[in-house]
């Protein structure tokens, strides 16, 4: 079989081929703790990376692409200038290509999963993928609802919580984490993907991808060229740590731990 | 002031999960969330959800019950329940939409909220009027009170932060609503429940938690043994779950479940930011590690630094002669 550098040459001639959208977030690194100062979160100085989740749901993208079940995965994001970054650790991890939706500075940290699934929808319009891969949430705003109100604004079905996912003929069978083990559902394509955790474990980029990584082009846009309205429709009245709890105290002996929780917490 | 005129205003529509029967836990800490912005309409639907809307009726603070006979509800899909959400508010015009913080909440309630362009408010803590709502974010490391300009407001509560209503002293009543459009775009295909006999982890009142210090799956045996005299739930941590030593309903965290139980006991647990957004509102913390760097011994009341596998059998026997 001749073999093509660019996958796009498949695209229209195999029909069972898929183009995936994969949805990453530059957050705060999950391993950094946050602080509230004056009434607001300071993320000023903190290790950005991407979202836990949504690197799983670019390795689920890639291994679709591996097993030639995916021709084409663009990775999207919508943030600051800075957030070209995720874009690039993405693309070194084999995305093909990348859209930045840039968003100022100014509004950035206040864009809503709800205004970011408007922008997903008006690109769906425009790129018609068949699948869309996003994390099951960010991190940092721990919301959880990208991926479902995505799939709601388009009519199009959704696997959540996603733990398996196997692609055949345009149909999408998911394994879901449910609270009491597994559901199994079928979507028709185009349907939206939430990543679990353990839907895959991803991979670190290599250096020479990195690299290559550099020259692979970015469709950068402004958010107001998509009209789509940002503002948000939650408004932040206040922002506190959480109430700390009273020091506890350790002790040296099994006998002395029991003792305690038997008879002065009266638990056990 | 507007305020006391709005508030009379307010509808609030419950969307109860039912499972074999029964309401979730989940659901009726969502009825204590809802009944303080205005009255509470449940909407139970389902192929046999006759039984589980005349226990809805009962409960305390529902005055209305939804009932929707349709066998398309049955396994939780959000493609058929967003639009059935959205004819009862057609139809009612109900201002707020609640469902507990759990798999099936969390997937259907931001799918319908997309169907009103609603942003949706995940997981609250507190309802301080009709508009306005804690959660938490970044792990549970920063509290955050949030005002929404929604025509309509979908939440999900979490179950923890709210008393469960109580399935009797109510007096509501049952009216019959028309199913909805069912989606032939998602199929249910199989559900593969863990069987057991072990007490649901969101509900107990103890609960007793292996990290990785538990070295493998047949080691959650010696937890068994003292969670079965308390008759606590058991729980693992994500390191636990991704070695396959304990099934992923078992994890207790960010991306867990959400647990509060009187008395949480960690054996083998470093602490992490991740777990402890799971589990921090336990009334009484204790952790045994053998590592008294773990960062687990800043927020327990109890701390012991001794190996678990001596730690867990001493208690049992102590649980056990003191019955």
């Amino acid at each position: 079989m001749l073999r093509f550098s660019s996958p796009m040459l498949f695209r229209t001639t195999l029909p069972n081929h898929l183009k995936v959208m994969v949805g990453v977030k530059r957050v705060v690194d999950y391993t950094v703790k946050v602080r509230v100062k004056d009434n607001k979160i300071q993320t000023a100085n903190a290790k950005m990376s991407v979202n836990p989740f949504d690197e799983i749901a670019i390795e689920e993208a890639i291994k679709l692409k591996e097993k030639k079940i995916a021709t084409e995965v663009i990775a999207v994001t919508v943030g600051n200038k800075k957030s070209e970054e995720v874009l690039r650790t993405a693309m070194a991890l084999g995305c093909d290509k990348a859209i930045h939706i840039v968003v100022p500075d100014a509004e950035a940290e206040g864009v809503e999963s709800l205004a970011v699934a408007q922008i997903f929808q008006k690109l769906h319009e425009e790129i018609k993928p068949d699948l869309w891969i996003l994390g099951k949430q960010a991190v940092d705003g721990d919301f959880g609802n990208t991926s479902q109100l995505l799939a709601g604004l388009l009519d199009i079905p959704q696997g959540t919580f996603a733990s398996e996912v196997d692609v055949k003929d345009k149909k999408v069978k998911v394994t879901r984490e449910v609270d009491a083990g597994h559901q199994v559902l079928e979507l028709d394509t185009p349907c939206v993907i939430a990543a679990d955790l353990r839907l895959n474990t991803p991979r670190f980029p290599k250096l020479p991808n990195i690299m290559k990584a550099r020259k692979k082009p970015i469709d950068t846009r402004e958010v107001a060229s998509l009209g789509v309205d940002i503002k948000p429709r939650l408004t932040i009245e206040t922002v506190c740590e959480p109430e700390a709890r009273k020091a506890g105290i350790k002790v040296k002996t099994i006998d002395e731990f029991y003792d305690k929780l038997h008879n002065e917490a009266k638990v056990i | 002031m507007f305020r006391v005129c709005s508030l009379q205003l307010a509808k609030a529509l419950v969307l109860a999960e039912i499972a074999e029967g029964k309401i979730a836990p989940a659901s009726l800490s969502a009825i204590t969330a809802a009944a303080k912005v205005g009255p509470v309409t449940a909407l139970a639907a389902g192929k046999n959800a006759k039984a589980a809307a005349d226990i809805l009726a009962k409960t305390k603070g529902v005055e209305e019950v939804l009932l929707v006979d349709g066998a398309q509800y049955d396994n939780g899909l959000a493609e058929n329940f967003a639009p059935l959400i959205q004819s009862a508010i057609a139809k009612n015009g109900y201002t707020h939409v609640f469902a507990g913080t759990s798999a099936f909440g969390k997937n259907i309630i931001p799918r319908s909220a997309a169907k009103q362009n609603a942003m949706p408010i995940s997981e609250i803590t507190e309802v301080k009027d009709e508009n306005t709502f804690v959660r938490q974010q970044y792990a549970g490391n920063a509290v955050t009170t949030v005002k929404s300009s929604d025509k309509v407001k979908f939440c999900t509560v979490r179950g923890t932060s709210f008393e469960r209503a109580a399935t009797e002293g109510g007096n509501g009543k049952v009216v019959e609503f028309a199913p909805a459009e069912a989606s032939s775009k998602a199929r249910f295909v199989e559900d593969k429940i863990s069987k057991s006999d072990k007490v649901d982890l969101t509900t107990a009142a103890t609960v007793i938690t292996g990290g990785r210090g538990i070295k493998n799956k047949e080691n959650f045996k010696i937890l068994e043994d003292l969670a079965a005299p308390l008759g606590a739930g058991i729980g693992a941590t994500r390191a636990v779950v991704d070695a396959g030593y304990a099934p992923n309903e078992m994890q207790v965290g960010q991306t867990g479940k959400t647990v509060a139980p009187n008395f949480y006991l960690a054996f083998g647990v470093s602490g992490a930011i991740q777990h402890v957004a799971g589990m921090k509102d336990s009334k009484v913390i204790a952790v045994v590690n053998t590592d008294e760097e773990a960062p687990f011994f800043q927020i327990a009341d109890y701390g012991i630094v001794e190996d678990l596998f001596k730690v867990a059998p001493a208690l049992t026997e102590k649980v056990k002669a003191n019955k």
